[in-house]
């Protein structure tokens, strides 16, 4: 039986990236997909016939660049469209509006408040501020603050000196940022409540916590990081749905001689005198390799596809403990036309930007207290979004795509499991709010595919449905992601490695963690490195 | 230059004879300062204080058990030898069912759960007195800067990163995880019992404005268990009520020279030329000296004694923006007899008693303070000192005093309307462990942080003088520009709980203060030279 | 500010704008501060001796404005301000710059003394978040009148006389920084005696709706002085000849610096005379005091530098290549025929007698040059004429 150099769990965009990487350093790698479909949440499915649209992921800007153009992914066929701004409806027919461009940005946040409008700036600059420091870390192995390798103290000492490079009130309000909730942080700049519920989205988006819990300034960090040729914290859509991410990384993986086989659901990972060997799969076959990489969440990999008896214990323990969990929904709507939104002026830009209807944090914070008390948000949030404004692929002309993406949502219920009713009790709770913003929207409804945790769990395979393979906090974020004593992508078997979001630094399609993932594997192989470095930006 | 500036007779002024402010006198003193107390009280010890609530009935009225009194700084004051006498040590902790299938915790062993979970709260408690000892070292330190640091500074970091190396490992990624993350998450992953976990639970959760599922409560824990790294397996009851410590700090002060003057509200901080150079008292009597030290909390040490017009504007919206929202409530009660709680031996009557049946019952009663209301089923941390202490209340009579949760500072209503219907639903939450407490009731008594904020000055009621959350915490506190105890006014300190390390009658505050003045003056004096 | 229909427009006309728009020959616009604003009108070469040789007239609408009322905002300003704001008297203008806690420039500007406890702050960047923020502790009122004021600046040798002739009697006898009112088509017209050219010159300052009769006004009274519209580019030559800093340009605003150490203080950007450390306290004097008595970072200067080529975004060498500074701003200087620089020094460099080099490249038919021009450190700015600051104003 062939025996390949590595074997790589899951063809999601990670597991893509770091096989592509193996691959590309003369590797001989192979993909195993449980899916008939590769992609894992990066895809671009037909649903509902004519069709075809992102039914996880939705919209790009972490994905990094320096792998975009190392793995020539635009020749692969991937094109990112930028897109810019956002607005937040209120119940009184006004809205909130963000745009890219700065005075008409100021204007509309004037229109307000004033005070607001220039606060901005500062706000800006501080995230940017932010945002600088830990970008430099996207593409970099972290440290380990309790080993005594050269490497890890020479790494800690460059984390340090960047800190210090901040000033001293630099690197305070740096600990602040980390350690605030978004909503005490907003407060500390803007008085307006839309305005705050506004930009609050972004520190709650796939996190089990609500607005005012500490750490979730950095979940808004976590989107404010990436960038579209160039301009930090931007966004786009790939043309053709986030599967073109995935089918670029597959071309990319093929070009340099890397196999993927779908319906291939891996039961096992085969260890032999404390080594992986191989994987199973649920059907028996069988698989041999030197070096088995998982590109699932580490609940799936250490939990299920391993003996407890072939772990250490403290891994067992960890991933039991490791918070992963459902906190988002989604709905995906075929439109027979584009809907109406009669707050916003016609031909407004504000139709292809991310559209919210929260209008304080209090809105927000209660909709935490909903998922606390296990049910979905009875207001919730949502992000919104038509891309067949932008992306002629995804539908007939004339007909729209739209994908609401809704904050909470909860993977158990607390009146017990889900079922198909409380499924589509859920998607009513959505439809109901966003018709209240667009009255002929339920006129132009086609057919809607209503994604709670537990259809991201079964389908995609991320546990709980938790869209970053883990939340998003600190005590799993950097050195601790996914576990203490195992951020270096090595697993606790020789020859095991981890490579999807639940490790440094963490999901959103940012294909980072495969990279990184590839380049330990490839040191630990005694092979060069192909694994670009990060982009100076200075 | 001295000389020049000091004009009065004392070289120090502190503001606020609350306990830190005592400490702080009492170790400058020592060091041969000559420190005069102001205290807007008719007696010294701020929220350790002892009132009458009832005729014949006496009650600590702020805090009212001592989880944190440093060991050091009780045994280098000498407060036994000044008063400080315990009417009862380690008390147990009972969680109280409403069923009366109570659980006692006590030091590292808890009974009334199972094998499992006695052997998991082993666990759980000798790993946080080791995360307790780490604290320690911090806490009983100034806090050091991480950009321009002085030598002091980089010894201090050293020894912190000595102290988590020698923790080990495993214990060392334990810390690093469960330092941010949140009791909700950490007590489920240790212990099975609801009633357990939400014990637990209570410890994050007490004074602050959070919920068990609040990320940072596990330091809130960290924090009120700093009392388990010096050796105490739970709180001890001041005889005498808390006010007797006051009263001890204050002896020991004045022991060392220092000079305590109550009913002497400070109003203003005073300047010449950008520096303090004094205070002025609200009877218009203006003091000089040339040092002042603020036991004020930040907010009223900024914004009302010294104000916003002395400040850089930056440092000014830290202040705004520091956060001091209290959510206790006090609740005093005088009673006929001992009240009777259902299955509970009444030999644990006098034990520290919490009411919170599961951590989710907790997180609901915070729910309600997020948007400004009170919680409709309280959580409490109940004591009977009279149990212990014959001295609160006439023969065979009680006093009860509870920390009730949550209470928010600002409510919406307004605590003029709420005050009345809180304290009824508090009442009632007792009557449901203890049926017939009500018949009991000769007087009670609701202290909202409003009330609070009366009695002791501390802004809104908070009793760590400012939330306990790591952006307030740690290196940060009270806010850039103000930590390690000096400001950014010349001339003036600060020595309270709103200082590193925060509040809960540590007195470490207070000491760390007079060695930062004391290091200070003499860094001072050789830039002079 | 009350809600209102929500306008899409990307940039905003000022209130002048059908008069600008008419007169704008080249068609070459820029985008300030939300506004449509002229590059150049007709040639910059002709604007800029507009300013210099008869009046020019730059439409500064899009400044900054904001009024400060209230018992409390003279000492509300003085505590934001580096300079004394007690000592700029009822009916006087003085210039300022406000700073960060850490002593940073958050950006310079002109407060205006309109009456007791009424007070107007022009600027160039929109600091209302800081001024909110430094009100705390104040009773003091900050109303935003950036859209509600159209303003002119009025600027060159004949512009006293044209003001004059628009019927602004004794006009030649406002002071510099002086600031006097005018019945204007049943308004008020504000005029002060101030500017961004270094020249004799004014600004005038009118409600909005009143834009278009004063522009008619103005340059109906100015057509045989020789009036001329100009454009941002030939002020920017003028206030570079005039040695003025620019926020963008030589300064970062503090706040929005993102980078560690970009911004400057005022005595880094050579501004030392402004700071009154006798004053009380003021944001950012401790800081100021310490790097008094530690040393600046950065030295800002004027250089003359040889030849005709301007030095924009040329380093600064010493004599053995090594970069010392750079240049924020430069210009050749038509009426003072120099090459001038504004330029932030590394300490200790861009003392009189320093050796240093500008590294100049341009590009004459696709071959690219690289010049090293010798500079040296003016005192002064190259362009102060007398007339300037007499009073009463010279007639041409």
């Amino acid at each position: 039986m062939k025996k390949y150099d590595a074997i790589v769990i899951g063809a999601g965009h990670n597991g893509l990236c770091n096989a592509a990487y193996l691959a590309k350093a003369g590797l001989d790698v192979l993909v195993l997909e449980r899916n008939p479909y590769i992609g894992g949440a990066t895809v671009s499915r037909e649903l509902h016939t004519g069709w075809k649209y992102s039914n996880c992921s939705y919209v790009c800007s972490l994905l990094r660049p320096e792998i975009t153009r190392d793995l020539e992914l635009p020749r692969h066929g991937l094109q990112v469209i930028p897109y810019e701004g956002g607005v937040s409806f209120t119940r009184g027919g006004d809205y909130f509006g963000n745009y890219g461009d700065h005075e008409r940005q100021y204007r509309e946040m004037a229109r307000h408040s004033v005070r607001d409008a220039n606060a901005y700036d500062r706000f800006s600059a501080n995230v940017m501020r932010q945002t600088r420091l830990i970008r430099k870390y996207l593409m970099t192995t972290p440290p380990d603050p309790t080993s005594f390798k050269p490497r890890d103290i020479k790494g800690l000492l460059e984390l340090a000196e960047s800190f210090t490079d901040m000033g001293n009130e630099g690197l305070l309000d740096t600990l602040r940022f980390w350690t605030m909730s978004i909503g005490d942080y907003l407060d500390e700049y803007f008085e307006t409540d839309l305005i705050k519920a506004h930009m609050a989205g972004s520190g709650i988006i796939g996190t089990a916590l609500g607005v005012y819990s500490p750490g979730t300034a950095y979940v808004l960090l976590h989107h404010y990081m990436g960038d579209v040729d160039g301009s930090v914290g931007a966004w786009g859509f790939a043309r053709g749905g986030m599967g073109a991410v995935a089918d670029a990384l597959a071309s990319s993986l093929k070009s340099f001689g890397g196999e993927i086989v779908c319906d291939a659901d891996v039961h096992r990972v085969i260890v032999k005198g404390g080594r992986a060997v191989g994987v199973a799969l649920a059907d028996g076959t069988e698989y041999q390799a030197d070096t088995v990489v998982s590109n699932l969440d580490p609940k799936r990999t250490f939990l299920e596809c391993f003996d407890a008896s072939d772990l250490p214990a403290d891994v067992v323990h960890r991933a039991k403990n490791f918070k992963i969990r459902g906190s988002s929904g989604k709905l995906n709507i075929a439109l027979d036309g584009l809907p109406t939104f009669p707050a916003l002026p016609k031909s407004s830009k504000l139709m292809v930007s991310d559209m919210h209807a929260s209008e304080s944090l209090f809105e927000l914070e209660r909709a935490y207290d909903d998922w606390k008390a296990g049910t979905w948000s009875q207001d919730p949030y949502f992000d919104m979004l038509i891309p067949t404004q932008v992306d002629p692929t995804m539908a007939a002309p004339g007909k729209h795509m739209m994908t609401v993406f809704v904050q909470y949502c909860p993977s158990t219920l607390a009146d017990g499991p889900w079922t198909p009713e409380k499924r589509d009790a859920f998607g009513k709770t959505v439809l109901d709010k966003l018709a209240r913003y667009s009255p002929d929207f339920k006129d132009l409804v086609l057919d809607v595919e209503i994604r709670t945790p537990n259809e991201i769990d079964n389908e995609v395979g991320l546990t709980e449905g938790n869209i970053f393979q883990g939340e998003l906090t600190f005590d799993q974020l950097l050195f601790n992601r996914p576990f203490p004593g195992y951020a270096q992508y090595r697993g606790p078997v020789q020859g095991m490695y981890m490579c999807g979001s639940g490790t440094h630094p963490g999901g959103g399609v940012m294909a980072a963690p495969g990279a990184n993932a590839a380049r330990e594997i490839l040191m630990d192989l005694k092979k060069p490195n192909v694994v670009p470095e990060g982009y100076l930006d200075d | 230059m001295t000389d020049a500036l000091n004009k009065g007779s004392y070289d120090t002024i502190i503001i606020g004879a609350g306990h830190n402010g005592l400490v702080c006198a009492a170790y400058l003193a020592k060091a041969g300062r000559k420190v005069l107390v102001l205290e807007a009280a008719s007696q010294p010890g701020g929220a350790a204080a002892t009132r009458e609530f009832h005729p014949g009935f006496r009650i600590s009225s702020g805090a009212h058990l001592l989880t944190q009194l440093n060991p050091g700084i009780a045994r280098e004051l000498g407060l036994a030898s000044h008063g400080l006498a315990y009417a009862a040590r380690d008390l147990k902790t009972v969680a109280l069912a409403e069923d009366g299938a109570h659980l006692v915790i006590d030091g590292a062993s808890v009974s009334g759960v199972s094998a499992s979970d006695a052997a998991a709260y082993g666990r759980f408690h000798t790993q946080n007195k080791r995360f307790g000892k780490v604290l320690d070292g911090f806490f009983s330190r100034r806090q050091p800067t991480l950009v321009d640091r002085s030598w002091d500074d980089a010894f201090s970091l050293l020894k912190l990163g000595w102290s988590l190396r020698r923790l080990g490992k495993d214990d060392m990624q334990d810390l690093m995880r469960v330092g941010l993350i949140n009791i909700y998450d950490v007590a489920n992953e240790h212990f099975d019992s609801e009633l357990l976990k939400a014990a637990v639970a209570m410890d994050g959760v007490l004074g602050s404005h959070m919920g068990p599922r609040s990320p940072n409560t596990v330091y809130g824990y960290l924090h009120r268990h700093i009392g388990d790294a010096w050796g105490n397996t739970g709180p001890a009851l001041v005889r005498g009520g808390m006010g007797a410590l006051g009263q001890a700090f204050a002896a020991a002060a004045r022991g060392f020279g220092a000079e305590i003057r109550c009913d002497s509200k400070v109003a203003l901080v005073e300047m010449q030329g950008c520096r303090a150079t004094g205070v002025t008292l609200e009877s218009g009597e203006t003091l000089l000296a040339d040092t002042i030290i603020s036991n004020a909390d930040p907010k009223t040490t900024f914004e009302k004694l010294v104000g916003h017009p002395s400040l850089d504007a930056g440092f000014s919206r830290r202040v705004h923006n520091f956060r001091s929202r209290g959510v206790s409530a006090k609740l005093h009660l005088a009673l006929d007899a001992l009240p009777e709680f259902t299955g509970l031996d009444g030999a644990l009557a006098g034990e520290r008693l919490l009411l919170a049946p599961t951590m989710d019952h907790i997180e609901r009663a915070f729910n309600h303070a997020k948007y400004g209301e009170y919680s409709q089923a309280p959580v409490m941390e109940v004591s009977i000192p009279t149990v212990h202490d014959d001295s609160l209340a006439p023969a065979g009579k009680h006093v009860l005093s509870a920390i009730v949760q949550f209470a928010p500072y600002a409510l919406g209503q307004g605590w003029d309307t709420g005050k009345q219907a809180f304290k009824q639903l508090a009442l009632d939450q007792l009557e449901q462990y203890a049926p017939g407490i009500g018949q009991q009731l000769l007087a009670s008594e609701l202290s909202t942080p409003v009330d609070l904020e009366r009695e002791f000055g501390m802004t809104g009621g908070h009793w760590h003088h400012g939330e306990i959350a790591l952006d307030q915490a740690l290196l940060m506190r009270p806010m850039p520009g103000a930590h390690q105890y000096s400001t950014p006014i010349p001339g003036l300190f600060l020595c309270g709980a709103g200082s590193h390390p925060g509040g809960g009658i540590m007195g470490l505050a207070g000491r760390n203060a007079a060695e930062a003045v004391i290091k200070h003056q003499s860094n001072g004096k050789e830039r002079a030279a | 500010m009350s809600l209102r229909p929500h306008d899409e427009r990307m940039v905003m006309p000022t209130p002048f704008a059908p008069r600008v728009a008419a007169l704008c020959q080249t068609n070459d616009w820029y985008t300030w501060a939300g506004y449509t604003t002229p590059n150049t009108f007709e040639e910059v070469g002709l604007e800029y001796f507009a300013m210099r040789n008869a009046t020019g007239v730059f439409d500064l609408s899009p400044m900054t404005k904001y009024r400060i009322t209230g018992p409390d905002s003279e000492a509300f300003l003085n505590r934001v301000m580096v300079r004394d704001v007690r000592k700029i008297k009822p009916g006087r203008v003085g210039y300022t710059v406000w700073c960060t806690d850490e002593g940073m420039v958050h950006d310079d500007g002109t407060i205006f003394h309109l009456a007791d406890g009424d007070y107007r702050l022009c600027a160039q960047e929109r600091c209302m978040d800081w001024l909110h923020w430094s009100t705390l502790g104040f009773d003091v009122d900050i109303a935003d009148e950036t859209a509600d004021i159209a303003a002119l600046a009025v600027q060159g040798p004949t512009s006293c006389a044209t003001l004059r002739n628009m019927g602004l009697s004794g006009i030649e006898n406002l002071k510099p920084f002086g600031i006097a009112t005018f019945p204007f088509n049943g308004a008020e017209l504000l005029v002060s005696r101030t500017g961004y050219t270094g020249d004799l010159g004014y600004e005038l300052w009118i409600d909005a709706g009143q834009a278009l009769p004063l522009w008619d006004a103005l340059f109906a009274a100015g057509r045989e002085l020789l009036i001329r519209p100009v454009g941002s580019e030939a002020l920017g030559i003028a206030r570079i000849e005039a040695g003025f800093i620019m926020a963008g340009e030589d300064f970062v605003p503090a706040e929005q610096v993102v980078r560690h150490g970009r911004a400057r203080s005022p005595f880094e950007l050579g501004l030392d005379w402004l700071v009154d450390f006798h004053k009380g306290p003021f944001t950012g004097r401790n800081a100021l005091l310490k790097e008094q008595r530690e040393g600046s970072r950065y030295r800002f200067v004027i250089l003359d530098i040889e030849g005709n080529k301007p030095a924009n975004h040329s380093f600064i060498l010493d004599k053995h290549g090594r970069t010392i500074g750079h240049v924020t701003s430069a210009a050749w200087c038509p009426t003072a025929k120099s090459n001038i620089a504004l330029a932030s020094m590394n300490m200790p460099w861009g003392r009189d007698d320093d050796e240093m080099y500008a590294e100049i490249y341009y590009n004459r038919e696709l071959a690219w040059t690289r010049l090293l021009s010798r500079c040296r450190v003016r005192r002064d700015p190259v362009f102060d004429p007398p007339r300037r600051r007499a009073t009463p104003a010279q007639n041409l």
